[in-house]
């Protein structure tokens, strides 16, 4: 073979290869838009909802002013939905037509009268919730749920300008609830940041004080050697072990109260654990051994050189690693199985030790249930949480840039 | 850094005091869990107490936790998809849960449904079973390896399809049901296999509870909305999940009749349907008193406007039961009848 036909072979070679990598790069991110675009059209009608807005009388006779909480908000509202039919007589189509009410439907009513009193024997205009059935409806999809009669009553509402449509705050501001229209990511949302701030409060300083000792201080023998084995090896542990793990120590001898933050807090901090040490070593490890030389050289102590020059350089590091390893402890649902937090719960909590559930469980919970509303919860649910650990690989990246010093 | 470490200590000792529940918990059956939550929330508005937690830990789970002992650290309610084994009612007697009371709340139909556009179809269970099992007898009754590819290799009645059947892993207690009110039914219609359960009961339960694993029946996950999405994608398919999905998503999908009976909200309720299931929650009673708000739960639970045929349970798709039935449970939760070893099975 001539000189010239082995240079055009490497070429080939080198033009096939891009062509290969080009490839694989387009089908990796044909699936990526692809599973974005179908959550994302999937998630579409959790973000609106269709409100109607009544006038409602606070009728003295059935809202005592003495005992407000006890009233009949419901009957109210009914009430002032027939108002809008005068020709809707018949008790069984009286039913039909509080059929596309919610069953929160009084919600905003009963708040509005119980914040002040006086409103009663007033006429309230309040919006008022509408089921997930008829809320699917106006907004075009197929609903086994309404009846054509009722669709009908729909449209007349809609016509005459009593429905509206608006950003559905109920998902954002409500715990969970089976009602679709009622249910909301803020009891999983504040339930995930409560569990985080446990897992970095113990994690971290823990992580990084195992990963000084060993890098910088550990003396070099067969012990040590053993627990940086273990500790490389328990990074890969599967994470349903952790929560056996804390099933069997944190619940059953150290009796820490089950479903609670507090709890996977604990459990998510020993399965991050091993990801913080061995990327804060690895940080310690890059920070070139001349500078501890040199602090070493003019008098200072092992312990200054390290605390004053080579944990502060490699602190950016450390935080990358730290983060990423919660954002992972973030997207675990595996593990909390086994302590409890795979659960129906309604009131957002407020301190550690109230039961709480976290967004990939609300993720999981929701993708199983009939209602063809909590479908779309689901998808909107999956977009927040992948919206949160895309903020927190974004403030990964920006520490690391901002305090990333070169030598 | 030492300051962080305090943190973390201060905060392990708050947490280490014993705790005075005020909120009831339930554990237990995935299957229950969508009519307990409704009735938690129910109760919750209704009363101002909070609302129960409710974990989905499948009927063996839920027992497991609910009969580990009495004391705040237990839950107070189990939910079931089946009634209680006597294996665990003994579990639970020997760490002191003596006082347990049983409650009927409602049936879940199983339905073995394909797309709407499928053409009908009326199954008997002899002949799911002959496209199901691992083994089906012979001409001469001798079990041999399930031979059969095509529906129509069954009985000429049914379409020319290939056997495809997505239905739940064996986790599952839709799977137990399953097979306990299908399979082994479809078994005891073939006289070889009768006269075997007479020898060797054990062998013929082996029979009855194999599902063949060639590819004609597809373990499609706990996720009932998942074997939907596949089969209306699939035409050719049948699926098995629970009547309330089969309900959500008319028009979409539709259950096949089984021994010339639809499933609908009337077969299921009158037992016409007869792959139904009864569900249950069980109470902690020595927890009554103790722990605010389980009799006022119970009292929720068995209401004509949350159990009844009009309910809030039924619009979730729990069918209600017979009004006899329904009376009865309503006494057992208004007298807190306890359970005795001789009813257990």
């Amino acid at each position: 073979m001539s000189n010239n036909a082995l240079v055009k072979k490497r070429y080939a070679a080198e033009r096939r290869f891009k062509a290969y990598g080009l490839a694989a790069i387009g089908v990796t991110t044909a699936f990526l838009l692809f599973l974005i675009l179908d959550i994302a059209i999937k998630a579409m009608p959790t973000f609106f909802v269709h409100e109607a807005t009544l006038t409602v009388n606070v009728d003295p006779a059935l809202i005592d002013a003495a005992n407000p909480v006890a009233g009949d908000y419901l009957g109210l509202t009914k009430k002032a939905l027939a108002a809008q039919f005068p020709d809707v007589t018949s008790r069984g189509d009286r039913k039909a037509l509080n059929g596309i009410l919610s069953a929160g439907a009084a919600d905003g009513l009963q708040q509005r009268v119980l914040a002040d009193p006086s409103l009663i024997g007033k006429d309230v205009t309040v919006p008022v919730a509408l089921n997930s059935g008829a809320d699917l409806y106006l907004k075009g999809y197929a609903t086994a749920q309404l009846s054509d009669r009722q669709k009908a009553w729909l449209d007349a509402l809609l016509e005459k300008g009593v429905i509206s449509k608006g950003f559905a705050w109920n998902f954002l501001l409500n715990g969970d609830s089976r009602e679709p229209e009622l249910a909301g990511i803020k009891g999983a949302l504040i339930g995930s940041v409560l569990t985080i701030i446990v897992t970095l409060a113990l994690a971290l300083p823990l992580g990084v004080a195992a990963a000084l000792y060993l890098e910088e201080f550990a003396p070099k023998n067969w012990l040590t050697d053993v627990i940086e084995i273990n500790i490389n090896n328990l990074a890969a542990v599967p994470s349903i072990i952790f929560g056996l793990l804390g099933l069997a120590v944190f619940l059953n001898i150290f009796g820490v109260p089950r479903s609670t933050p507090l709890v996977g807090g604990l459990v998510l901090a020993l399965l991050v654990l091993p990801t913080i040490i061995i990327a804060s070593r690895a940080a310690l490890k890059s920070v070139p051994p001349s500078i501890k030389e040199a602090a070493l050289g003019v008098g200072a102590s092992h312990q200054q050189a390290v605390f004053h020059h080579v944990l502060p350089l490699a602190i950016p590091g450390i935080l990358t690693g730290t983060i990423l390893g919660v954002a992972r402890a973030l997207g675990e649902t595996a593990p909390l199985l086994m302590i409890g937090m795979i659960a129906f719960i309604v009131d957002v909590p407020k301190g550690f030790t109230d039961a709480a559930t976290v967004l990939p469980v609300q993720v999981f919970l929701w993708s199983d249930l009939p209602e063809q509303a909590f479908q779309s919860r689901t998808a909107a649910t999956i977009i927040l949480l992948l919206l949160v650990l895309f903020a927190f690989n974004a403030l990964a990246i920006y520490l690391r840039k901002r305090f990333e010093r070169r030598w | 850094m030492t300051r962080l470490l305090f943190a973390v200590s201060a905060l392990a000792i708050a947490a280490s005091p014993a705790f005075a529940r005020d909120q009831i918990r339930i554990v237990g059956s995935s299957t229950v869990y969508p009519f307990t939550t409704a009735v938690a929330e129910a109760f919750g508005k209704a009363t101002g107490m909070k609302t129960p937690v409710v974990e989905s830990t499948g009927t063996g789970g839920g027992f497991k936790l609910f009969c580990e002992g009495v004391g705040e650290n237990f839950p107070d309610f189990s939910n079931a998809s089946r009634a209680i084994k006597k294996s665990e009612f003994e579990t639970c007697a020997k760490n002191g849960v003596t006082d347990i009371v049983e409650i009927k709340v409602g049936f879940d139909g199983l339905t073995v449904a394909s797309a709407a556009s499928a053409p009908d179809v009326n199954f008997t269970k002899q002949q799911i079973f002959m496209a199901l099992a691992k083994q089906v007898p012979d001409k001469d009754g001798k079990l041999v390896d399930n031979p059969y590819k095509m529906w129509n290799e069954i009985d000429p009645s049914l379409p020319a399809q290939k056997i495809e059947v997505l239905g739940p892993p064996p986790t599952s207690g839709t799977r137990d049901s399953f097979v306990e009110l299908v399979m082994e039914k479809g078994a005891e219609a073939f006289d070889s296999l009768k006269a075997m359960k007479k020898e060797d009961a054990k062998a013929f339960e082996g029979v009855w509870k194999s599902i063949r694993t060639d590819g004609a029946y597809v373990e499609a996950g706990e996720n009932d909305n998942l074997i939907v999405q596949k089969l209306e994608a699939n035409p050719n398919a049948y699926g098995i999940f629970g009547f309330s999905f089969l309900e959500e998503n008319e028009g979409k999908i539709k259950g096949a009749k089984i021994e010339g009976v639809a499933p609908s909200f009337e077969t299921v309720s009158d037992a016409s349907y007869k792959v139904a299931r009864p569900l249950f929650i069980y109470a902690k009673k020595q927890h009554v008193g103790t722990v605010p708000g389980m009799a006022e739960f119970v009292a929720e639970y068995t209401s004509g406007k949350a159990m009844g045929d009009e309910g809030y349970l039924a619009d979730k798709g729990l069918i209600p039961l017979p009004a006899d039935q329904a009376g009865a449970a309503a006494d057992v939760a208004k007298n807190m009848t306890t359970l005795t070893a001789d009813k257990v099975m």
